[in-house]
């Protein structure tokens, strides 16, 4: 297929969009799925064909609209109105109010910053288009970017750009994107893999599942770009068991791309040829981990292994490998869309473009959003998250999941980017945000985090497993009121050493929960002791103000 | 092949440059402790206790499978890690259940050397009191998980050297155990051929023959080498 052929199909979906006055979407992403949001979708069809409506309006399911707390989710384009907690029997009311003022009971503002602080890239297409429709993907600008880096550039051109864009990992670690493309460019290998790593395993994470549900074709072609720039033929996408919408769109759109010869062979008839596969993880949070997660591709168990040598040289059977996390990939066909310097025009001096967070716990607005990097935590939580409910004060903001740290309140000016979060102790981080107001607890806070850290430890090194289990016992003696000073200080040593010694980021990191409430909040962990003695305490504060 | 000059405790070295900080280390009778590695298996860096420091770096790395580079400055003994030795074999105490005085590897024992060794005279760490099972099904070895630190040798050598695979690690975190097959008693596996190597790699006295009574098990880490150079030259 060429770019000619590609503008017709695009435009036909798009003539085929005029004939409709009205288009009804209804979300079918996970958290609306799982409220039967098919069913609202049958039941708004079957109104409409009902009042005869069928050749002026029509319904799509799409992809993740951002603000699930109030799911099922349904907007109707173009009059922009969003409708919140849809039941089926709601599909009357809301086709009765097409082109009429909205239904007040059901509507929910859009006009709030929610809505108007994001800036979306990744997520441009969620909530707008079919993730089932390779055709809406197409009639959204989908695989010209993949056209034209095929036809137009060459793939140091290609890696040059991603430099340029400044794009670092959404998957934690914040490694330069463009960097890892010319290491893996320049590897010598008989073959080249690219896998996505769309793994995400971090409590109360799901920008990547959201990314892949919305908009699997984005993903694809990032992927297909990012194999072409670095020699690569053949792709694989990780994705957890537990994702089943996730990996039936992303299967669909992987026949659908292989069909019109976006996948496969020759590719837009160019020598390049690029196949992607889907392998399923089994829900171990480190097969997250670059090289655990090349062990379970190559049928092996998912534990880490020490690096170097790293994937980019050394990756899967062997062969250089480029790794790259979901977030990050879906950024790529916008970044060759639109130049790198539109994308490094985004955001602060060490990061750039956006971040999808999952912004959850004492919060009022809970969802998906995407903002640029540099806007603050208090921007994103007490703008786009509508702040604390019920009244209460805001305490501490969680980033990077169990392995990053909380923040306090004299912090949330901040802007958010790599750099800063590390300075206080947290990470950016795969992109979970929690809020905890006045009545959380930061020692309990930290113990949930150890819990898991030590429940997920694949147990191959030492320090984390057996630091793990031994840091969680001691919280969980120290947030019974059973701990001494004695305890406390254990806690602290051993923090220091596994993150020192362990083999993978899994145990390095897993003492940041600890270490940063420590930081911040020192005092909730004396006050448990059963040895605290608040002058002494308030002596020992003095003296370290002194000598700092 | 080209080679590296580097420092090892200010010592100035050089080595082949596909050679490991332990490989130099050892040939210079540098002690370096290691618990998981194993001449003749491949390295897991898994144990941590051969952590060195490298100047001008925050990071340690493991010298069982870090090439040496030139110019570099390797510190096998500083307090830091002293310290994390010694609290990696208090982690192992803690885990387990190494009661010397009443174990077939009594006085030839790698843990016990190494905690001697590493001046660990107390353990700080609470004992977490697992209970494991013992295995003795096999007609002539058995296996108590108590006293394994899960080293992963036998693993290595059942599957590297005998081609057997029969051993294999299951489970994760604290929870992990070396099995036999898919955890069918030993005494059942099909796969193993009983020709002991595991028992002669295992650090501890968690892999023992039963005609051993306490501090008798004398284990042979000679043969491994020995077994390669032969293998090699015929
Ligand atoms: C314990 C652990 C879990 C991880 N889980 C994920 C994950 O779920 N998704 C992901 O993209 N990266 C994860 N990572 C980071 C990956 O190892 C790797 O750095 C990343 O996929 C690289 O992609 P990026 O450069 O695009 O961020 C994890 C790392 C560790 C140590
Ligand atoms: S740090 Fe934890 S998860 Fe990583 S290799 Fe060691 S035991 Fe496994
Ligand atoms: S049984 Fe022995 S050799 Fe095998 S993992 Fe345990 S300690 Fe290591
Ligand atoms: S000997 Fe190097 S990590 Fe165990």
């Amino acid at each position: 297929m060429t770019l000619d052929e590609l503008i017709p199909f695009a435009e036909s979906e798009l003539e085929e969009r005029e004939q409709y006055e009205h288009e009804i979407h209804v979300c079918v992403s996970s958290s609306c799925h799982s409220s039967n949001s098919e069913a609202i979708k049958d039941a708004i069809q079957a109104e409409i064909d009902a009042k005869g409506m069928s050749k002026t309006c029509r319904v799509k399911g799409v992809g993740c609209m951002g603000i699930c707390a109030a799911g099922p989710m349904v907007a109707v384009d173009p009059d922009g109105v969003l409708y919140e907690q849809i039941t089926p029997d709601h599909a009357a009311d809301i086709v009765a109010t097409i082109d009429k003022s909205p239904d007040e009971r059901l509507s929910h503002p859009t006009d709030t910053p929610f809505f108007n602080r994001q800036f979306k890239i990744v997520l441009e297409n969620a909530g707008k288009i079919d993730p089932n429709s390779i055709q809406d993907y197409i009639a959204a600008d989908g695989y010209t970017a993949l056209y034209k880096v095929l036809n137009e550039v060459m793939p140091k051109g290609v890696i040059s750009r991603m430099m340029r864009s400044g794009l670092r990992g959404r998957g934690g670690a914040g490694y330069p994107a463009g960097l890892k493309w010319s290491t893996v460019a320049k590897a010598k290998g008989e073959r080249k893999f690219v896998i996505c790593n769309g793994d995400e395993g971090d409590p109360g994470a799901f920008m990547d599942r959201s990314i892949m549900e919305a908009d699997p074709h984005r993903i694809l072609e990032g992927m297909a770009i990012a194999a072409y720039a670095v020699g690569a033929d053949q792709g694989y996408i990780y994705v957890r068991a537990e994702y089943p919408l996730a990996i039936k769109r992303l299967k669909n759109a992987i026949r659908q791309a292989k069909k019109l010869g976006f996948l496969g062979d020759n590719i837009f008839d160019t020598p390049f040829s690029f196949n992607v596969d889907i392998r399923l993880g089994a829900g171990a949070f480190v097969c997250g981990e670059e090289t655990a997660l090349i062990a379970s591709v190559e049928g092996g168990r998912g534990n880490p292994r020490p690096r170097p040598p790293y994937p980019a040289a050394y990756g899967l059977w062997g062969y250089p490998t480029l790794i790259n996390n979901a977030e990050t990939l879906a950024n790529v066909p916008s970044i060759m869309r639109h130049g790198a310097g539109w994308f490094s025009a985004i955001g602060t001096e060490g990061s750039k473009g956006t971040k999808v967070f999952a912004l959850s716990g004492r919060v009022k607005n809970i969802g998906l959003i995407e903002v640029p990097m540099g806007i603050t935590l208090r921007e994103i939580i007490f703008d786009i998250g509508g702040g604390i409910p019920d009244g209460k004060k805001f305490k501490a903001v969680q980033t990077g999941g169990p392995s990053g740290g909380c923040i306090p309140e004299e912090y949330l000016d901040m802007p958010v980017e790599y750099e800063s979060l590390k300075e206080l102790g947290s990470i950016m981080g795969s992109g979970g945000m929690i809020v905890m107001d006045e009545t959380s607890s930061m020692v309990d806070v930290a113990k949930y985090f150890m819990e898991f850290s030590m429940s997920e430890s694949c147990g191959k090194c030492i320090p984390c497993r057996v630091g793990t289990r031994q840091m969680h016992d001691l919280l969980d003696r120290i947030s019974k009121g059973m701990g001494t000073t004695h305890d406390l200080h254990q806690l602290e040593e051993l923090c220091d050493m596994v993150q020192a010694t362990s083999l993978c980021g899994l145990g390095q990191s897993a003492p940041n929960p600890v270490v940063s409430t420590l930081r911040y909040f020192r005092h909730e962990y004396l006050e448990l002791l059963t040895d605290y003695d608040p002058d002494a305490a308030v002596a020992a504060d003095e003296t370290s103000e002194v000598t700092q | 092949m080209s080679f590296k000059t580097f420092k090892i405790d200010d010592m100035d070295l050089s080595a082949a440059e596909d050679d490991t900080i332990l490989q130099v280390a050892r040939e210079h009778d540098i002690f370096i402790p290691t618990l998981c590695f194993l001449e003749g298996l491949s390295p897991v860096g898994a144990c941590r206790l051969c952590l060195v420091e490298i100047k001008g770096s925050s990071k340690l790395v493991p010298a069982c499978v870090t090439q040496v580079q030139e110019g570099m400055e390797v510190l096998t003994n500083s307090e830091r890690l002293q310290k994390y030795r010694r609290m990696v074999i208090e982690m192992l105490f803690s885990e387990g259940n190494h009661i010397c005085a009443v174990c077939v590897s009594n006085g030839h024992c790698d843990l016990q050397y190494l905690a001697q060794r590493l001046g660990v005279d107390h353990n700080e760490l609470p004992y977490l009191h697992q209970q494991k099972p013992v295995d003795a099904s096999h007609y002539r070895f058995a296996i108590d998980h108590n006293r394994c630190v899960l080293c992963t040798r036998c693993v290595r050598v059942c599957d590297e050297i005998e081609g057997a695979h029969t051993w294999d690690v299951m489970s994760h975190g604290i929870d992990s155990q070396v099995i036999t097959d898919l955890m069918q008693p030993w005494g059942d596996s099909e796969t193993c051929t009983s020709c002991g190597k595991c028992i002669q790699v295992c650090p501890t006295g968690a892999l023992f023959k039963k005609s051993k009574a306490v501090a008798e098990m004398v284990k042979e880490h000679e043969f491994l080498p020995y077994l390669k150079t032969m293998r090699e030259t015929k």
